[in-house]
This record gives C-alpha cells, sequence and structure tokens, in this order.
C-alpha cells in the first residue's frame, strides 16, 4: 500500500454545504415574489429582473478579472444582488435603470471593498441608496398601482383628491405609506377625513390586498405571502436566523403601535402596525436584506441589537423623517454598526466564573 | 421519555447502522503488538523491561511515571522484541514496547474477590491505578487521579457516559447491551469510592433499547437515574453531558467536574474498574468499533491493547475500495494517521475508514461572517473570531475570545459554508497560547 492518505485536522465529516449552495438557495427563496411580481406587473418585471442579474454578474466577472483574482460569479452572490436590485424598482422603470443599479452596487458596494465577505453595506441597498438619490422620480413617482387595486384604498386616495390644492403632493407619491406620512404631516385635512382614511387604510380588506399582493408597489415588494414563503424555506434550511427579522418587525410593529396613529400616543388602531408592517419593504428588508450574512451581526445578542435598532430607525423615518419608506436606509446606518456592535455582543463563554 | 439536553450543537448523520447490530467478536491472538508509553494524559511511563525479556498477558511492563500516569501491562505473552519510537493513533511517534506472541496466551494469575465491595475505598483505588486504567472514551485521563478529589472538594454524583454521540461508533453501546452487570457493578465501585450518593448513567436516545435496558436493572436501585439524552452531538463531551444530566455548569477556564461535584466516566471504564477491583485485571483489552462504507465487515472487535489497526481491518476482511483517510477515532474528533500500521491503546474507540470521495476536502472560502459557527457553539465561544484572530498572529485576542476553553469537538468547523479549516486554526492557537504562557513563566 503505497497509498498517500489524507491527513488533516478534524471533523471529518462535514454538513453539505457551501457558499454557492447557500447563494443558490437565497436565489430559489426569491422566486416566488418574483413571480408575482411578473403576474401583477407583466414580463416587464422579469426583464427588468435579468437586466439587473446579468449587470451584477457581468460586473463582477470583469472586475475580479481586473483585480487579477479568482472569478467566483458561479456562487451566485452576485445573481442574488442583481436580483434584489430589481426588486427595489418598479416595472415602468428604464431598462438602464437596474443595470446602472447592479453595476454600482456590485463595483462599490462589494468589490472596493475585496468582494464576498469584506463589504461593509449591503450592495443591492446601496445600488437602491444611489438610484433613489439620482433619480429620485424615476424610482419614487412612478408607483404604479395595480388592478384590481383594493376598493377601499382607491376610494382613501380619492377623497384626498377632493382637498385643496394647497396640498400637492399626495397623490404623486400615493404609495399606501405615502398616503399615510401625507395624513401626519398636512393640517389642512380635517381630522374626521384623516380619521375616515386612515381607517379604511387599516381596513381588513387593504390589509388582505397588502398581504397578498392585490396592491401597487416596487417588483419584489409587492406580495408579503410571496416573500414569506421564500422566508420560511432559508429559515428551515437555517440559512436566515430568527433574531434579526423577528426584532425587526417586533420593533416597528411596537414603536407604531405607541406613537403611529394621528391622535397622539396610543391612538393607532392595532391595525396599523400590521398596515405598516405590510406595505413598503418591510418584509423584503426584514428577511432577506437585513439578514444578509455578511452585513449583519455574527453574534446572537448582536443580531437582536441589530434587527432592533433597523427598527427603530424605520419608525423614526416613517413617523419623522422625511421619506415614507425607511427600511433601506435603516438597515444601510445599522450596517455601518455592526463591527462595533459584534464586538461589544461576544457572548459569555459556556460556565463563565461570575466575578463578584 | 422527558429527553435532556444541551444548548447548540449539530445532527451529523449517526451512520451507526454499519455496525450497530454486530455483536462483540472477539479478535484472535496478534502475533504481534506494540504498547506506547503514553496512552494517557500525563507523564508517559517508565518501562521496567528489555528486549529479550519473555512476559504474560496482564505482566506489568512500566511503571506509572508519577502520580497524574498510569503502569502499562503486555496485552499477550511473548517476548519483548524491541523498544523503539512508534507511530501513535493521535498520529505523532511516541517510545513503545513490542512484545511478539509465543502464541500460547499465557496469563499472570488474577483472583476472584468476591466481596470486593467491602473493600475500603483506597485499596479499590489502588487497585484501579495499578491496573493502568485511564478514561476510555478517548480523552484518557487517569481514573484514580480522577477518583482523587483534593481536600475540600466532594464528589456527590458519578456520572457514567454512554452517550457515544460520534458518528459509526457503537462500541459503548453494544458493550452497554452486553455487558451491562459489569457496567453498573464499576459504577457502584466508583460510587463507593467517592462515597458519592447518587448514579447516573446518559445514554443517547438513539439507543432506546440500552436506555429500557438500564432502566429494568436499576429499578430497584433509587440512587441511580438512568437519563436519556436528546440526538444532537456533542452531547458525549463531559460538560455538556453533566449540565444536560445535573443543570450543573462546568466553570470554564480550567474547571474540572469536581468543582461541580461530579466525576463522568465511560462506561468502558466503568467494566475495566470492576475488572480491576474484582478480579485485579489490568486493562489489556477493549473493544473498538472497525467501520466505514468501504468496510467489508464493519464490526465490534474485543481486541488486546496494542493490536495493530491493520490486523484489526484484516479481521473485517479489509476493504472493498482504495482507503482515502484512516481516522482512529470518531469522524468529529478523532485523528487522521497516516499508516494502518499504529497499534490501538487504551482510549481507541473506533477504525473508521473513508473512501478518496469521503476523504476529499473543499478548498478554504472567505468567511462569510453567517454566524453558523456561532450559533452551534455548545460552549458559546465565536469560533469566527477565534480563527480571525489566530490568522492574524494574534494571539492576545485568541485567548481574550477563549481559544483555550474550546473542546475542539468540530460543531463549528461541520456547519462552515466557507469550509473554514476552524479546528486547524483553533489548533494553532492553542499551541501559541501555550508557548506564550510557558514563555512568561
Ligand atoms: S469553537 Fe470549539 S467548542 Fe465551539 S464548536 Fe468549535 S470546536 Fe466546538
Ligand atoms: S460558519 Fe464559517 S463562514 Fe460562517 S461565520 Fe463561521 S467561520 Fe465564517
Amino acid at each position: 500500500m503505497n497509498d498517500v492518505f489524507a491527513v488533516s485536522a478534524a471533523p471529518h465529516i462535514k454538513q453539505r454545504i457551501s457558499v454557492s449552495s447557500v447563494m443558490w438557495q437565497v436565489v430559489l427563496a426569491l422566486t416566488p415574489a418574483l413571480l408575482v411580481g411578473i403576474f401583477f406587473f407583466g414580463i416587464q418585471s422579469l426583464f427588468l429582473t435579468l437586466y439587473a442579474v446579468i449587470a451584477a454578474v457581468t460586473t463582477e466577472a470583469l472586475i475580479q478579472k481586473f483585480r487579477k483574482v479568482p472569478i467566483t460569479i458561479s456562487d451566485g452572490s452576485a445573481v442574488v444582488t442583481g436580483i434584489l436590485i430589481a426588486f427595489n424598482i418598479n416595472s415602468s422603470s428604464p431598462w438602464w435603470l437596474p443595470v446602472i443599479g447592479a453595476v454600482f452596487a456590485i463595483a462599490i458596494g462589494k468589490q472596493i471593498f475585496g468582494g464576498l465577505g469584506f463589504n461593509i453595506f449591503n450592495p443591492a441597498l446601496l445600488g437602491r441608496a444611489f438610484m433613489v438619490a439620482s433619480w429620485p422620480t424615476l424610482t419614487t413617482a412612478g408607483w404604479k398601482a395595480t388592478t384590481p387595486m383594493s376598493n377601499l384604498f382607491q376610494s382613501s386616495i380619492n377623497g384626498l383628491r377632493n382637498l385643496p390644492s394647497n396640498v400637492p403632493d399626495v397623490i404623486t407619491s400615493a404609495t399606501p405609506l405615502g398616503v399615510v406620512k401625507a395624513l401626519r404631516d398636512t393640517t389642512q385635512i380635517s381630522s374626521d377625513m384623516a380619521n375616515t382614511v386612515m381607517d379604511n387604510l387599516t381596513s381588513m380588506n387593504t390589509l388582505q390586498d397588502l398581504f397578498w399582493g392585490n396592491i401597487g408597489g416596487v417588483i419584489g415588494e409587492v406580495s408579503a405571502a410571496a416573500l414569506l414563503i421564500g422566508a420560511a424555506f432559508l429559515a428551515w434550511k437555517h440559512i436566515i436566523e430568527w433574531r434579526i427579522p423577528i426584532s425587526y418587525i417586533g420593533t416597528v410593529f411596537i414603536l407604531i403601535y405607541m406613537f403611529g396613529g394621528i391622535n397622539g400616543m396610543f391612538s393607532a388602531s392595532i391595525l396599523l402596525p400590521i398596515f405598516h408592517i405590510l406595505s413598503g419593504g418591510l418584509i423584503l428588508g426584514a428577511f432577506f436584506m437585513a439578514t444578509d450574512m455578511v452585513t449583519s451581526p455574527v453574534t446572537k445578542r448582536g443580531r437582536l441589537i441589530f434587527g432592533m435598532g433597523c427598527g427603530i430607525i424605520t419608525v423614526v423615518i416613517r413617523l419623522i423623517g422625511g421619506y415614507p419608506e425607511g427600511v433601506s436606509y435603516s438597515i444601510l446606518f445599522m450596517n455601518m454598526v455592526v463591527p462595533l456592535i459584534d464586538r461589544y455582543t461576544v457572548p459569555k463563554p459556556f460556565g463563565q466564573i461570575k466575578r463578584v | 421519555m422527558g429527553l435532556k439536553t444541551f444548548p447548540g450543537g449539530i445532527h451529523p448523520h449517526d451512520n451507526k447502522s454499519f455496525s450497530k447490530d454486530k455483536k462483540i467478536e472477539t479478535m484472535p491472538l496478534p502475533e504481534k503488538i506494540v504498547i506506547p508509553l503514553s496512552q494517557h494524559i500525563g507523564a508517559p511511563s517508565k518501562p521496567i523491561v528489555k528486549v529479550g525479556d519473555e512476559v504474560l498477558a496482564g505482566q506489568r511492563i512500566a511503571e506509572a511515571g508519577g502520580f497524574v500516569s498510569i503502569p502499562m501491562h503486555s496485552s499477550i505473552s511473548g517476548k519483548v522484541t524491541k523498544l523503539d519510537k512508534f507511530r501513535h493513533p493521535t498520529g505523532t511517534l511516541v517510545q513503545g514496547i513490542e512484545i511478539t506472541s509465543d502464541g500460547e496466551d499465557k496469563w499472570i494469575e488474577l483472583i476472584d474477590d468476591s466481596n470486593y465491595m467491602e473493600l475500603i475505598s483506597k485499596d479499590m483505588k489502588d487497585r484501579i491505578a495499578d491496573a493502568g486504567i485511564c478514561g476510555m472514551g478517548g480523552a484518557g485521563f487517569p481514573t484514580h487521579v480522577k477518583l482523587s478529589p483534593p481536600k475540600g472538594k466532594t464528589i456527590d454524583t458519578i456520572i457514567l457516559n454512554g452517550v457515544e454521540c460520534e458518528p459509526y461508533l457503537t462500541a459503548d453501546y453494544r458493550i452497554m447491551l452486553e455487558q451491562a452487570e459489569d457496567i453498573i457493578s464499576g459504577l457502584k465501585i466508583l460510587m463507593k469510592i467517592v462515597d458519592a450518593k447518587n448514579g447516573v448513567v446518559g445514554i443517547e436516545a438513539n439507543k432506546p433499547d440500552a436506555i429500557k435496558l438500564f432502566k429494568t436493572m436499576l429499578k430497584n436501585d433509587k440512587n441511580i437515574k438512568v437519563v436519556g439524552l436528546h440526538l444532537k452531538y456533542p452531547q458525549g463531551a463531559e460538560k455538556q453531558l453533566i449540565y444536560a444530566a445535573t443543570k450543573r455548569k462546568v466553570p470554564n477556564k480550567g474547571g474540572l467536574p469536581m468543582d461541580v461535584n461530579v466525576v463522568v466516566q465511560n462506561v468502558g471504564t466503568a467494566i475495566a474498574v470492576y475488572e480491576a477491583v474484582r478480579y485485579k485485571k489490568p486493562l489489556i483489552e477493549r473493544v473498538i468499533t472497525v467501520s466505514g462504507k468501504i468496510v467489508k465487515n464493519p464490526k465490534n472487535i474485543k481486541a488486546r491493547i496494542g493490536t495493530f489497526y491493520s490486523d484489526l481491518l484484516e479481521f473485517c476482511g479489509g476493504t472493498t475500495e482504495d482507503i482515502g483517510k484512516i481516522i482512529s477515532g470518531g469522524p468529529m474528533m478523532g485523528f487522521a494517521i497516516p499508516s494502518l500500521e499504529t497499534p490501538m491503546t487504551k482510549g481507541s474507540s473506533g477504525l473508521i475508514l473513508f473512501d478518496k470521495k469521503e476523504a476529499h476536502k473543499e478548498k478554504e472560502d472567505v468567511c462569510l461572517r453567517c454566524g453558523r459557527c456561532v450559533d452551534v457553539c455548545p460552549l458559546n465561544l465565536v469560533p469566527s473570531l477565534i480563527a480571525h484572530h489566530v490568522r492574524n498572529d494574534d494571539w492576545d485576542s485568541a485567548e481574550k475570545f477563549g481559544v483555550m476553553d474550546c473542546m475542539k469537538c468540530g460543531s463549528c468547523a461541520y456547519v462552515c459554508p466557507s469550509h473554514i479549516k476552524l479546528i486547524q486554526w483553533i489548533d494553532i492557537g492553542k499551541i501559541k497560547v501555550n508557548e506564550k504562557r510557558t514563555n512568561n513563566t
């Protein structure tokens, strides 16, 4: 027997998991939401997604070639970024928008830091922030309602349409969250009317529509149900862990319930937090972006703090800040403090002797 | 059944079906054996024979090298043919005594002391020390030392470890089914020695027949509990077992089970203890599992200490395919060794053979910071962080984040998607921190 036997450190068996298997499972988990997006917004959504993916993968390959490092596009991480970029735009965007977003996400969001594992910010979110900052009208104004849209929601908006003309911008950004924000910020609306509209928005019908996807939004955010199916799959595969999404959403729930009402503290119906959770990018953000492995804390307590931080900032932006949304900025901000969080949340080892 | 467990851990495929229903077979006498002089934790034993000496099976051939050490005995009768360095199951080369068999298996005289339970604690302990017994679960700590707590420390509970959470291994399972009585006798001796009021037998849930058997046999012993444990790796790790069975946490930074008034012994060790105290029989044979997909007839073999792995494998009919990796011990914590010409020791619980494909090692990717290693670490460490500091030669930080606490269970490396060789990094860290500590004193 002249064989050379493999001699390596234990363990000698290993779970069958790799970077690429993780990433491709994330792609799989995003598919239901994409399909719903195509269903509601048309085949255009698929094309936009493909443009983003191709742009992301090509950018990654080119930069890696230029940097003379191994080309790792088959690991699927650029594909994930591409899909998430497309999920953050609406289906009437021009073809070049997701392309530019994806190129920016990969080049500036990821490769500049040294590639996968070294980036500080979630690349897709950085790409989205870039798109929003550079083409604000394209990304926010073009919010597209799906048909059939909830009657109640429609009538709420109609109600607002009849407002005096010095309340101008309510309709142009008439995402459900935009309407809620307008209600809080505008003094010209009579409180009766505001209350009625609020009630309509938080009615079971609207919430159901938000959940199943019967209401407008960007491609990937349209159906909370589809996103949750994907998230459940990832949780089952132990690829995402409950701490970040649950603490994020839980924090939003509590804070909105406390401060979200238009008539002072605790004036909100219990349905208002649910409305907030289901609309906008919160589900997508909490389950698919905040949980990004590279840019979230490794410690368990750190993940809780991270989720709570995202929740607090999101609510602050939504209630007091200048945007109706707030998910992406809050995650980006929390990305920045991850090293700090990790540093101060290293757990006590098992059996740590208590110091008296 | 009210199963108990610990936080963290993993669920590898247990692969025990290869050998779990195979009755223990006694291996025919080997022609040659080698008794390594370091089979245990502590000082190496000192040889008291020279080349050419005739020895009997069970005859002492090396003295304990100190209190934390054990004597060694020949496991066959024959002639001492070499004193040299031999390969050890941990992969290193250590001093050993080679004995060539005379084929007759002549034993030293054993006794049968049926009143052994009347012995005083010290006599029992002496017989255990004389028999050269050390922990047979792998670590190999001298048993009489574990049973000698320093003044002021009392032991109230003896836990027998029948968990055998390493995949593939079934030797402990078989002895629990086939030698339950001896194990229980051993447990009672251990309890008497340290005056422990309680006994616990911890068995993992994948061995329901063993749990049932012990429960029936112990139904009249109110002070001995049989605890069923969740199927989870590393359930058999000392601290994890103690926590699951008693909810006591052994302190980190070098804390010992006796700090929480517990002594843990492996079920195999209990048998050796019983045989030593009753028959004055030295520890010269044990049961070992030989298994793997490519092993023709996987078996649980009762073999003499010092038998070569090559002989064991031959007894199992060899392999069906080319060997890619030889593992001494279990696949999670065992050692990959370069040659089958390695003798089994008192701590050898298994010999596992992998084919080339199973031996294949993925290359290391960058850390994704996914935190999976953190989620599974039963000791609450942050393995990725330790590895990171070791990589950057930052021994102080590695020490601060608990590199010395790590028990090398391998759970972290098992789940890492980036195939980071966490245990290898941790190993380097442990060595460097030790060097640093000795240099400082
Ligand atoms: S760090 Fe050590 S104790 Fe923790 S899982 Fe890894 S090997 Fe086990
Ligand atoms: S499991 Fe591996 S990739 Fe994930 S954090 Fe730990 S070391 Fe890094």
